[in-house]
């Protein structure tokens, strides 16, 4: 772990470009990922991980840009390369999945042809061969009948299965990193479990690193060495698992801990520990810009919580 | 597959039935008979006596139920009735004309079809552009121009003008002849073909599984040819079946207008002299034709999209 890292991000800013300059959604955000490294970044919906993960892989949806900062993966740029060079890394070196597993894949192709793609994109195969490499692909996430089930469609399979077929996709070139966008928040609560020990099984294996995104910190928690926390589009605090959850620095965090659920408390109208929440909103985004990051949430008022960063 | 496609030949069974009957129905109620009809035209005497006889010989005395028995079981035959006019099998007058239908509204429909389509697509591949504020105000004022007034218009330039084209007639055939009546059947078509494809396209774009397909690193060309064109198909396959269905009605007054020898303009000639059976024959014809293609829709429908059940 003392060699370069996979992934480094400097100062990442992502914004809407406007007449003067741009309004960043996502406002300065560093972390860095070593080879085979599993890095989280949580943060409740709105904070800006999706966008992150996105840029990422350049593909941020239209008005949204990469303003300010940059991205390194193995050392190199990812905004100076040529299109047809991150189309070589998307999917090759760098997979994502995303969160709804329901709309993900094309309703018109079979599941085993959307992964053989993969084989015939980076590994220049043929249609016949792919196939068969889609078998193994889908008996290597552990969907029972591989044979049968590449020629169901995605409508034919549940959440939990389709999820399975995105990992099959995201890990079918063996990529060094793979990108889950809250892989598991669109799933039900049993399968849930079954997909996150699933990447964590596979990418452990592989050597592959992992960016976890989620709002659950209890996700994070069993498969990640290191976390960042995401609010309002800033990386408010960036340690080891284990530190953040014994000695949570940030307020934010503070509140995002107390709002776990805890062994051998109980909760509910019976219970006798009320589960915390967090006060207010996230408010207009402009606003914040000038205002207090965290101050319309009135439970704390902290001076490190500005919006432009000063302490 | 096959067994669906015979399924849903039979349900038209019913359907034919019935609007043969309601064909018949409203035939037989509206004012004016082929008898009353030769004696209108000044050479015969208004005589009740020759009234009758002539009602006799036509079968028109009968009580409406028992003709309508008739015309239904002749049906089950494939016989639709004798011409009042010619004394042939109604069968026979409109095979005479129904060929020239059929290459009238394939053409006007292929057209339609071929331009129609990539227009909407490379509208829609670059939104704003000229190209696509060009095809989309065009696509309007076809929708909203006149069939009747186009033709006259195509006619007097094309015809007239330039001599380029002979301005109406079948010319034995000659494809020449072909050529305004088919622009000016197939523009409206074009036209809502160009906007649905359009529409079609913008709406695919935006699917979470054209996100999966570029995160895997294909380019656009293959983005487009794995996995949107076939999704829009799906869509433009409903307007493309709805259109040529009801092509066969449009066609009437076309026909009339180019001279057309085709059903259209024999439905037009048969109802000024009151041919009942002749006019209960295309108008039969034309229901036919309509469902007929969307029955052929339906199967198309089924063998691209795997969410229809085939029941
Ligand atoms: N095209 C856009 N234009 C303006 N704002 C946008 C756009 N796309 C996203 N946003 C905003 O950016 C913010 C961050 O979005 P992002 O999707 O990254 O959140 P997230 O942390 O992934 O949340 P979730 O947990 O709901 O997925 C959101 O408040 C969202 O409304
Ligand atoms: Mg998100």
């Amino acid at each position: 772990m003392t060699d370069t890292p996979l992934l480094e991000l400097k100062n990442l800013h992502v914004g809407i470009p406007k007449r003067d300059g741009y309004l960043d959604i996502v406002k300065d955000v560093s972390f860095s990922i070593m080879p085979g490294e599993a890095f989280g970044l949580v943060g409740e919906s709105g904070s800006g991980k999706s966008l992150t993960a996105l840029s990422l892989i350049r593909l941020l949806k239209k008005p949204l840009k990469v303003s300010k900062g940059q991205i390194l993966f193995k050392g190199r740029d990812l905004q100076t390369l040529s299109d047809r060079e991150m189309r070589g890394l998307r999917g090759e070196r760098i997979a994502m999945i995303f969160q709804e597993p329901m709309t993900a894949l094309n309703p018109l192709k079979t599941v085993g042809r959307q992964i053989a793609e993969m084989f015939v994109l980076h590994r220049g195969m043929g249609w016949a061969e792919a196939g068969r490499k889609a078998v193994d692909a889908l008996a290597s996430v552990k969907v029972p009948a591989p044979e049968e089930r590449v020629l169901a469609y995605p409508h034919q399979m549940s959440g939990g299965m389709r999820q399975r077929v995105m990992i099959a996709i995201a890990l079918a070139c063996d990529p060094d990193l793979l990108i889950a966008d809250e892989p598991t928040t669109a799933l039900d609560v049993t399968v849930q479990d079954e997909v996150l020990k699933l990447i964590g099984e596979l990418c452990a294996a592989r050597g592959t690193a992992v960016l976890m995104i989620s709002h659950d910190l209890g996700v994070i928690a069993n498969m990640c060495q290191r976390v960042g926390v995401m609010y309002s589009g800033r990386l408010v605090e960036e340690r080891d698992t284990y530190d953040l959850f014994a000695a949570p620095r940030h307020p934010y965090t503070k509140g995002l801990l107390g709002a776990l659920p805890r062994l051998g408390t109980r909760h509910g109208a019976a219970g006798r520990q009320r589960l915390v929440d967090i006060d207010g909103l996230i408010k207009d985004r402009e606003a914040l810009l000038q205002e207090f990051c965290f101050q319309p949430r009135n439970t704390i008022r902290d001076p490190r919580l500005r919006a432009d960063g000063a302490a | 597959m096959l067994r669906f496609t015979m399924r849903r030949l039979l349900q038209m069974i019913p359907t034919i039935i019935a609007v043969a009957l309601l064909i018949f129905v409203i035939f037989s109620v509206v004012p004016g008979s082929f008898a009353s009809s030769l004696m209108a035209d000044g050479k015969t005497a208004s005589d009740p006596e020759l009234l009758a006889r002539l009602n006799e010989q036509f079968g028109l005395d009968k009580p409406v139920y028992i003709r309508a028995w008739e015309y239904l079981s002749g049906l089950a035959h494939f016989d639709l009735g004798t011409s009042f006019r010619t004394r042939e099998p109604v069968l026979d007058v409109i095979n005479d004309r129904i060929w020239a239908s059929l290459k009238l509204s394939i053409a006007a429909m292929v057209f339609a079809i071929v331009i129609g389509v990539p227009l909407g697509f490379i509208a829609a591949l670059r939104p704003g552009s000229v190209l696509d504020s060009i095809t989309m105000i065009g696509a309007v004022s076809g929708l909203s121009m006149p069939q009747f007034w186009l033709g006259l218009l195509l006619m007097y330039f094309f015809a007239l003008v330039l001599g380029w084209l002979p301005s109406f007639g079948y010319g034995g055939g000659d494809l020449k002849y072909l050529i305004l009546p088919a622009i000016t059947l197939g523009v409206t078509p074009l036209a809502l073909l160009a906007r649905t494809t359009r529409a079609g396209v913008l709406e695919i774009t935006n699917e979470d599984f054209i996100r999966t397909a570029h995160s895997k690193g294909m380019s656009n060309s293959r983005v487009i040819r794995w996995h949107l064109m076939r999704n829009v198909m799906v869509l433009v396959v409903t307007t493309i079946g709805l259109q040529f269905g009801s092509m066969m009605g449009q066609a009437v007054v076309i026909e009339k207008l180019f001279s057309w020898p085709g059903i259209g303009s024999l439905l037009i000639d048969s109802v000024s002299i009151r041919d009942i059976p002749v006019v209960q024959g295309t108008i039969l014809v034309i229901v036919l034709w309509f469902l007929l293609i969307n029955t052929f829709v339906d199967i198309i429908y089924a063998a691209i999209d795997p969410r229809i059940k085939q029941t």
